[in-house]
């Protein structure tokens, strides 16, 4: 690091070599530094395309120096054991999650942000607590409501968990940016004569399209992502991807031709999504940071 | 670049990068700054330093370079400037367009009947009081009752959890993840964010740590359970201290081999551990040191072993695998077919001392030559059959929480990254220049400008992390192997287990679930007096 002082003279050639030599070495750490955090997914996927029995004896970085060893059997293997019905299974969870937990928090988040009623500071309040509280703490309570409900499960059970529990954080993250909507926009549109729901469906909910998206992607990856939910409330039948991938663990040492492409398929979406919309994922990620 | 990983780009460009008063209501940096605000008052609990919200002001509302210097001073005099603060903050963040997160106190205003405002809460009222609210107060009531649900057993349960061994011992796991993890990822985090500040890649770079964000905690336990494989021939993590530190390959071990047990061989096992030939030698005779139990698979390349007619003077002999694959072979006799064991040491031993030493070659032979006539004791040395390094055990009972923390990090790094980056963005370029004129060093501006300028985005950081680390359950389901789960256990963790997983125990369960919802209860009454001063 140079130290420049109240009236130096014009930088020299020296503290300007050690400034590149500086940053030279700045570069270097973080090249290091990428690699530490590419290769470990490198490796899943190099696992995921070798022959079992490679697999078996050496390492993945082989691959180097022995390309032979590449097939795609361990992928056909996976979709052998059912894993299609498991990937369907997760999106069947996803996307109506999502969309319902956009759909829920927006009005509520409208009515926070633009309408008046009693106890609305509080109750607001209340949301902004909720976020932080576990998921375990509804399990139990949870398990025992679907029982008597006979829903217990199903697909419907685990989206309906999702949609509760990523209620607070869209509420918050939605009516936050609601607020930020030009009042007079709202104003004048009441002046109009439009109603509520007009208002909130034809100016404030278009308006919000950025906010949606960084919910949306948010809320996608935390559904597509869970394992714990799907593990309680899912059934053999109805489990996505992350829970046939659990039952898969067990036999870790013997079966990683099936876990690795298992693993991997289930992250190629999250990851052309984040890349696609990486933006909203950046922005929701700052607004909501206190979840 | 405040809050995208590439930069301004496309079409919204400007606006994304916050600087220009122009950006219209369809710009979420706006409520995102407003809600990343607050934050800024929990530094100093009393005393609500205005670094970060006057720092983002300075940003967001583009011109007003004056308000870089009171947010300097303010930090460096280290003064309890509250009331200064806020009104500036008010100035700074009713930019032009939007007044962010302040709700209209509309009472001059047309607005519907709060009736209507019921209609638009309902649903979201009704799952949240279904599905969050009711299970909450269930759950208190559940954990005061047995495993049955029928027994009122009072603080039972809780007196369980902190004196069960296996509870106990979760409390302490989740002990060292809140001591070690959220620091090491917040400390992580602004390292990478300060290297990256000037770098031309730095999107590259952000892009590639970030990225395990979008992965599933599920398939970052495999990708780590495969980088955590012990052989360092096949974990990644035991392969890279290996060939950093070049202990493997430097010795061959052999920790299998043995003599054969029975009276014709003519070597046995020595006292301290090695193998000795039964019968003395004198120079010029070949001794034999056949072996057995080495796996094949690790003398696949070994070559042939071959007797050896000893020179004059001259001690030799063979040290070799006596084992013909596929059968055939006399014991005890090298055959053509045979493996040798190289790099073997071998010592000639006189009167209990080493008179001379050799190592067999790759076709197995060893000579000593020089030696005085006599009878030499010919043995392997006990060190012939330690093993090689076998890698450091990452998922073995004691390693398993550090190893399960280094995951933790891997996937929470880019987190911390990039909001303290945009943190980082946030500073007014003036204010630490002024310092650099005034003579500080780069060290002592990171210190004393940088580090207090970041602090309210810092402790956002910390305390997200510090939630994450209380509620970590699918790492270590996923990483710790099934016969370790006891020692990596956590709250989260054997709260399922107790109930769901295995246990059946929902008493036990639901008092374990309250737990850990007061663990995190702090973080709760933190948010909520945040989102207050906020919006006061």
């Amino acid at each position: 690091m140079t130290t420049s002082t109240l009236g130096t003279p014009p930088r020299g050639v020296l503290s300007r070599i050690v400034d590149r030599l500086s940053s030279g070495l700045v570069q270097a750490v973080l090249v290091l530094i990428g690699l530490f955090w590419l290769v470990p997914t490198l490796g899943l996927f190099v696992v995921s395309i070798r022959e079992e029995a490679a697999n078996n004896s050496t390492g993945w970085w082989t691959i180097l120096t022995k390309p032979a060893e590449l097939t795609f059997q361990n992928y056909s293997d996976l979709l052998a054991t059912g894993f299609t019905a498991s990937f369907w299974n997760t999106v069947f969870i996803t996307v109506p999650s999502t969309i319902l937990v956009i759909g829920i928090a927006a009005m509520a988040a409208y009515a926070f942000a633009w309408m008046e009623f009693p106890g609305r500071d509080v109750l607001f309040l209340v949301v902004v607590g909720l976020l932080v509280v576990p998921t375990q703490i509804a399990l139990i309570p949870i398990a025992k409501l679907y029982g008597s409900a006979g829903i217990f499960g199903s697909i419907a059970s685990v989206v309906l968990f999702h949609v509760a529990f990523g209620l607070p954080f869209a509420i918050f993250l939605l009516r936050n940016f609601f607020a930020g909507i030009s009042r007079s926009l709202l104003e004048a549109a009441r002046m109009d004569g439009a109603g509520e729901w007009k208002i909130f469906s034809t100016v404030v909910f278009p308006l919000a399209k950025p906010a949606v998206a960084s919910l949306g992607i948010f809320q996608f990856l935390w559904v597509w992502n869970d394992l714990l939910v799907s593990l309680v409330f899912a059934n053999t039948e109805n489990q996505p991807m992350t829970k046939a991938l659990q039952s898969q663990m067990r036999q870790f040492g013997t079966n990683v031709d099936i876990l690795a492409p298992g693993a991997f398929l289930s992250l190629i979406i999250p990851l052309v999504l984040f890349f696609a919309f990486q933006r909203y994922f950046v922005q929701g990620m700052m607004a909501g940071s206190v979840k | 670049m405040t809050d995208r990983l590439d930069g301004p780009q496309g079409p919204r460009g400007g606006d994304d990068a916050a600087r220009g008063p122009s950006s219209g209501p369809d710009d979420t940096q706006r409520p995102a700054r407003s809600a990343g605000s607050p934050h800024g008052s929990d530094t100093t609990p009393s005393g609500g330093e205005p670094s970060k919200t006057s720092a983002s002001s300075e940003t967001t509302d583009g011109g007003g370079g004056g308000e870089g210097h009171p947010a300097l001073a303010d930090v460096r005099s280290d003064a309890p400037a509250a009331p200064v603060a806020e009104p500036e903050l008010a100035a700074g963040a009713a930019a032009p367009a939007a007044e962010p997160a302040k709700v209209p106190a509309g009472a001059s205003r047309l607005g519907p009947p709060p009736r209507m405002a019921l209609w638009f809460l309902l649903p979201g009222a009704l799952v949240l009081g279904v599905m969050v609210i009711y299970p909450i107060i269930y759950s208190i009531f559940r954990s005061l009752y047995d495993a049955s649900g029928n027994t009122f057993v009072g603080a039972e349960n809780y007196a369980t959890i902190f004196s069960n061994p296996s509870t106990l011992t979760t409390i302490r796991n989740n002990l060292i993840w809140v001591a070690v993890a959220p620091a090491l990822v917040t400390v992580i985090g602004l390292v990478f964010a300060v290297l990256t500040e000037r770098i031309r890649w730095a999107t590259a770079f952000k892009l590639v740590v970030f990225m395990p964000m979008a992965v599933s905690l599920m398939a970052s336990g495999v990708i780590f359970r495969l980088v955590y494989e012990q052989a360092p021939d096949r974990g990644v993590a035991n392969a890279v201290i290996t060939s950093v530190t070049g202990i493997f390959g430097s010795g061959h071990g052999y920790p299998d081999a043995r003599p054969r047990e029975n009276d014709q061989s003519p070597v046995t096992a020595g006292q301290d551990g090695g193998v000795v030939a039964k019968q003395p030698a004198q120079p010029g005779q070949a001794v034999l040191l056949p072996l057995v139990g080495v796996k094949p698979d690790t003398l696949a390349s070994a070559s042939a072993a071959k007797a050896v007619q000893p020179g004059p003077g001259e001690l030799a002999g063979t040290v070799w695998f006596d084992f013909t694959q596929g059968g055939g072979g006399a014991p005890n006799e090298v055959d053509g077919a045979e493996k040798a064991l190289a790099g073997m040491t071998v010592e000639a031993v006189q009167d209990g001392t080493v008179k001379a030493t050799a190592t067999s070659e790759a076709d197995g032979t060893f000579r000593f030559t020089g030696l005085a006539p006599g009878d030499y004791q010919v043995r392997l040395p006990q060190s012939n059959f330690e093993a090689a390094f076998g890698g450091l055990p990452w998922l073995g009972p004691t390693l398993i929480t550090p190893a399960i923390i280094g995951a933790f990090i891997w996937v929470w790094a880019g987190f911390a990254m990039v909001l303290i980056a945009a943190g980082l963005a946030a500073i007014p370029r003036d204010a630490l220049e002024a310092a650099r004129i005034d003579g500080a060093t780069e060290w002592q501006v990171f210190r004393k400008i940088t580090v207090p300028l970041l602090s309210p985005v810092l402790l956002v950081v910390f305390v997200t992390m510090i939630i994450n680390t209380l509620k970590v359950f699918d790492l270590v389901f996923v990483i710790a192997p099934g016969s370790v789960q006891p020692q990596a256990n956590v709250i989260a963790l054997e709260m399922w287990r107790v109930s769901f997983g295995g246990g059946s125990d929902q008493g036990l369960g639901s008092a374990l679930a309250i737990f850990l919802l007061l663990l995190v209860l702090p973080f709760m009454v933190l948010n909520i007096r945040r989102f207050r001063r906020d919006n006061q």
